[in-house]
């Protein structure tokens, strides 16, 4: 176990180089000079001046040199300073990331808490028109647009209703405390946000539990005497829970790729929603820090998932 | 749902008369028989129809340009008179039905070609990825790792900001980006197939590489790629209006179910059909599309499990 975990852990360095690259040449490769942008307008602003900014932000060096300059900074957070903000961009990334964790956190509490007992259900009534209405559901659920269904549930509770809040985390002036106040702040967004992950959970948990069901072991326990409910929750659950780990790991890219877009329709100040904002002023070092740390934090939930699912199924060992 | 579902399937099997079938005959046979599958087909085929034939529509039926303004009935509520009001109209006037058709050209046209540049890449990558092994498979493995470590729509944000993207690029952008999901499965699918017999004797008989790969592995992968194909369109015209909801997909006055959508979006309070209708139409491709690859999925092979973990 413990040579696999290393082994694991190394394997995630590879793919971090990777990306870095990636993150590194797409703000070099991209058009439009970001010192040229920034100076744009200012009207005693010379060559010479140009050429001491471009020297002052190491864009003068030799591609490759600015990579190693960069990463190395990189790997101790330093992003460089935001070219709006003037401020740590890594810093200012780091500040929202609590933020963005709340969010994904809620939603895939959500999604286990809704999306397994719907699955169980569907399996246990099979034919009913409840299995109905949820394998309908595990469809539907993926082809909602989530920006499009957060902005219907904020027409619907926040503007017609009036019983939960449309935007932000907290109320302005509120007690940072107020947990019932931060509470109705995530909820519409966690919702949303967990929708695709309920739909998808059910539908394996349902194939799963049907499939367990059918097992020998299944008929074993019956044939022994157990009653229905021990057969049921002690012996099937147990075996077809071992997919939502699998499953963790498209559910945890779509929490963290997702919430960009509902952090955007919620107002919601994580780190997704910087990002973007930062991309569309061509704010490079916030932009590389935000890719740079959404991507690790998705390198570390595929490793945690990796792990868990060794140790819920001792069968499977790095391939 | 009336699709045959895994358990089901293999119940059935051994009582089969049709053992003698091909692959495709037996699928047909299934799919016949699954009306949820065959009613998406059909309405996917409708919408694709209208959207097609859409100048068709906005000249004879409703009389109405997409570009036309009025502004003397902006917000129109929907109404059957005149016709171009059917879905009422938006804030300058223009007829919500006719951009809705005409959206529906733009979205379902970058779906399916942006579909096609992902197995384009995809679907060789991968063959040649499970065929040849080594080297070459670790660096494909290593790419694919590294691209679905970003978040994708990260990955999407910072190119599409960076480029000004109108309905080529964007679909340069997704078809470019979008086709690791493709390969993994391919990939895993061209490794079991190359270690069968029918492999090793085609070698046997003088075969090339290319030859093995494209027409004796390449035939026994497509059922796969034909359920992924499905799910993979859906997915881009949900990508799109995510794109376009960022300010970064179609750019207006070219009208895309995604760009309408969120157009409405900022007039909801005054026009609540603005917002509704383009919303309707995307999640009712997306599920027909997700359907059609559900039922494809159980006819071709009631084992085949893909795409759980969207």
């Amino acid at each position: 176990m413990r040579n696999f975990l290393i082994r694991r852990a190394l394997y995630a360095i590879p793919t971090l180089l990777g990306i870095s690259i990636i993150t590194f040449a797409i703000a070099r490769l991209s058009p439009g000079d970001p010192i040229r942008l920034f100076t744009f307008g200012i009207k005693d602003f010379t060559q010479e001046d140009y050429l001491r900014l471009l020297h002052v932000y190491g864009l003068d060096k030799p591609i490759p040199l600015q990579y190693v300059d960069w990463i190395s900074n990189a790997v101790r957070l330093n992003f460089g300073e935001s070219l709006i903000y003037h401020r740590e961009a890594g810093a200012m990334i780091l500040e929202r990331l609590p933020n963005t964790l709340q969010l994904a956190i809620t939603a895939l509490i959500l999604q286990l808490a809704i999306g397994v007992p719907l699955g169980v259900i569907a399996a246990l009534k099979r034919g009913s028109w409840a299995d109905g209405a949820i394998r309908v559901f595990g469809v539907a659920g993926h082809a909602v647009p989530a920006f499009w269904l957060g902005q219907m549930l904020i027409i619907l509770f926040a503007i017609s209703l009036r019983w939960l809040p449309s935007q932000g985390m907290l109320t302005v002036g509120k007690d940072q405390m107020d947990l019932l106040d931060r509470l109705k702040h995530i909820l519409l967004p966690a919702f949303v946000l967990a929708l695709v992950g309920i739909a998808n959970y059910s539908r394996i948990l349902r194939t799963e539990t049907l499939d367990v069901l059918g097992q020998d072991f299944i008929r074993t326990a019956h044939a022994k005497g157990l009653r229905e409910r021990v057969v049921v929750y002690v012996h099937a659950l147990r075996n077809s829970l071992i997919p939502v780990v699998t499953a963790l790991g498209g559910i945890l890219a779509t929490l963290v790729g997702g919430a960009l877009v509902i952090e955007q329709v919620f107002s919601w100040p994580g780190i997704g929603q910087f990002t973007f904002q930062a991309a569309i002023a061509k704010d490079y070092p916030i932009v590389q820090a935000g890719v740079m740390i959404a991507s690790t934090l998705l390198v570390i939930s595929y490793l945690l998932r990796d792990i868990t699912y060794a140790i819920v199924d001792p069968r499977i060992k790095v391939s | 749902m009336a699709t045959v579902t895994a358990t089901a399937g293999k119940a059935v099997a051994p009582a089969d008369a049709r053992v003698s079938r091909s692959l495709w005959n037996n699928a047909w046979y299934k799919l016949r028989r699954d009306r949820l599958t065959i009613g998406a087909v059909v309405v996917l085929l409708l919408l694709a129809l209208i959207a097609i034939l859409a100048p068709v529509f906005a000249d004879n039926v409703f009389h109405y340009k997409f570009e036309q303004q009025d502004l003397f009935h902006t917000y129109e509520k929907p109404s059957f008179n005149p016709p171009a009001y059917l879905l009422g109209t938006d804030e300058v006037g223009r007829s919500q039905v006719v951009r809705l058709l005409f959206g529906g050209q733009v979205s379902l046209f970058v779906g399916f070609v942006a579909a096609l540049v992902n197995f384009a890449v995809g679907v060789p990558v991968g063959l040649a990825a499970g065929y040849f092994r080594g080297a070459f498979d670790d660096f494909i493995t290593w790419f694919i790792t590294t691209l679905n470590g970003i978040p994708q729509l990260y990955l999407l944000l910072i190119v599409a900001a960076l480029w000004q993207p109108g309905p080529l690029t964007l679909i340069i952008i997704i078809g470019l980006l979008n086709w690791t999901g493709i390969t993994l499965y391919v990939r895993g699918q061209t490794i079991s197939l190359r270690e069968r017999e029918y492999v090793t004797s085609a070698h046997a008989i003088g075969a090339t590489h290319a030859r093995v790969m494209f027409r004796h592995i390449l035939p026994n992968v497509l059922p796969l790629i034909f359920v992924l194909a499905a799910i993979d369109v859906g997915a881009i015209v949900l990508l799109e209006s995510a794109l376009s909801f960022l300010g970064l997909g179609i750019l207006p006055p070219t009208p895309s179910w995604g760009n309408m959508l969120t157009n409405g979006a900022s007039y909801f309070v005054r026009a609540w059909w603005l917002v509704v209708s383009p919303g309707v139409m995307i999640f009712l491709t997306v599920l027909c599309l997700y359907l059609i690859g559900d039922g494809l999925r159980d006819a071709l092979d009631p084992r085949l499990k893909t795409h759980e973990s969207h």
